[in-house]
């Protein structure tokens, strides 16, 4: 494959994207600096939170609609704060409906407010639900395989275990189990939770992750507009080396990448 | 007068009411949210329809910033 030519889409639901980036759009100073972010990282899908309106307090609030269009960006509503499949069931209907039918969602139920860890039994419940109820589900998990096999086996048409916890910026802590998951899946996987750094993003990308979704790396980091072109990069780099097949580790076997004959002065080994 | 409870408020209004009259109301009108009544969804387009009776638990959800 020829770099840059986008034969290499990411498909999710029978849809292709260009980009195998996508972004939250929590805890931004405004939505002038998400959009600025979301704009730099060249992500296609976005994921927002579904939350209780203001109720005649503060009419003028802006909405984060308008700075990140449906019209131009896959909206992706999450249950971010939901501990039971009951709430996350509720509050994907209601962003189905807030979003014209839109029916692509990411479903995460919490355990623990502390860890933010993953319920994955009610993860399972939900996910059997919103499955049936037409919903297309890409659902974040912990790195356990055999969850995200079963996840994959009700339905959901993407796998996202965590890298770490999510908005630790801890990095990939478990790059074994990512490559299981990997290797037993067939719908896409995607780092989703704990990239820290641009590092973070291509290591998950090397080890054949479909994608990577994050929020807290770009949006606290001292700059958020320079890190989301850094992330941007490194997706690119982490699945072009991939795709490229990266050479075999070779311990104290070094091999000379310059000719060995035709030196001047040929040195004999002591 | 009818009390319901929006977002978790207990509110009352002048009855009788429909989801579209709640939302000028409470200024919402025009804007993008989505509506929950009684555990149930209400349409956009059956707002104009759907009264909001006594004791009501209504939950209106806008998209915000997420992860």
């Amino acid at each position: 494959m020829k770099p840059h030519e986008n034969l290499d889409p990411l498909v999710i639901a029978g849809k292709s994207y260009a980009s195998r980036l996508l972004v939250g759009t929590g805890k931004y100073q405004d939505f002038a600096e998400t959009k600025a972010a979301v704009e730099a990282s060249g992500a296609q899908i976005v994921t927002v939170a579904i939350r209780r309106t203001n109720i005649g307090q503060n009419p003028n609030e802006p909405s984060l609609l308008e700075a990140i269009p449906p019209s131009k960006f896959t909206l992706l509503p999450n249950t971010a704060g939901c501990y039971t499949a009951e709430d996350a069931v509720r509050t994907l209907r209601l962003a189905r409906e807030l979003l014209d039918g839109h029916d692509l969602v990411k479903l995460e139920v919490l355990g623990d407010p502390k860890s933010l860890y993953p319920n994955v039994v009610e993860t399972l419940g939900a996910a059997k639900t919103l499955v049936k109820d037409g919903f297309k589900v890409m659902v974040y998990t912990s790195d356990d395989p055999i969850i995200a096999k079963q996840l994959e086996e009700i339905g959901c048409v993407a796998v996202m275990p965590l890298a770490s916890l999510i908005g630790s910026g801890m990095g990939i802590l478990n790059p074994w189990n990512l490559q299981i998951i990997i290797e037993n899946a067939r719908v896409p996987v995607l780092v989703d939770a704990g990239v820290g750094t641009a590092s973070d993003a291509a290591i998950a990308m090397e080890l054949g992750c479909d994608g990577v979704l994050m929020n807290t790396a770009i949006a606290a980091a001292r700059n958020p507009v320079l890190m989301a072109s850094a992330m941007k990069k490194a997706i690119e780099a982490g699945r072009e080396a991939f795709l490229a097949g990266r050479m075999p580790k070779k311990l104290y076997s070094a091999t000379p990448s310059s000719p060995t004959g035709g030196l001047i002065n040929p040195a004999k080994p002591a | 007068m009818i009390s319901i409870t929006v977002n978790g408020e207990r509110r009352q209004f002048n009855g009788p009411l429909n989801c579209a009259e709640l939302l000028a109301r409470l200024e919402l009108a025009g804007k993008r949210v989505a509506l929950e009544r009684n555990g149930e969804i209400v349409p956009r387009s059956l707002f104009p329809q759907q009264s909001v009776d006594e004791g009501d638990t209504l939950e209106i959800v806008v998209a915000v910033g997420g992860g």
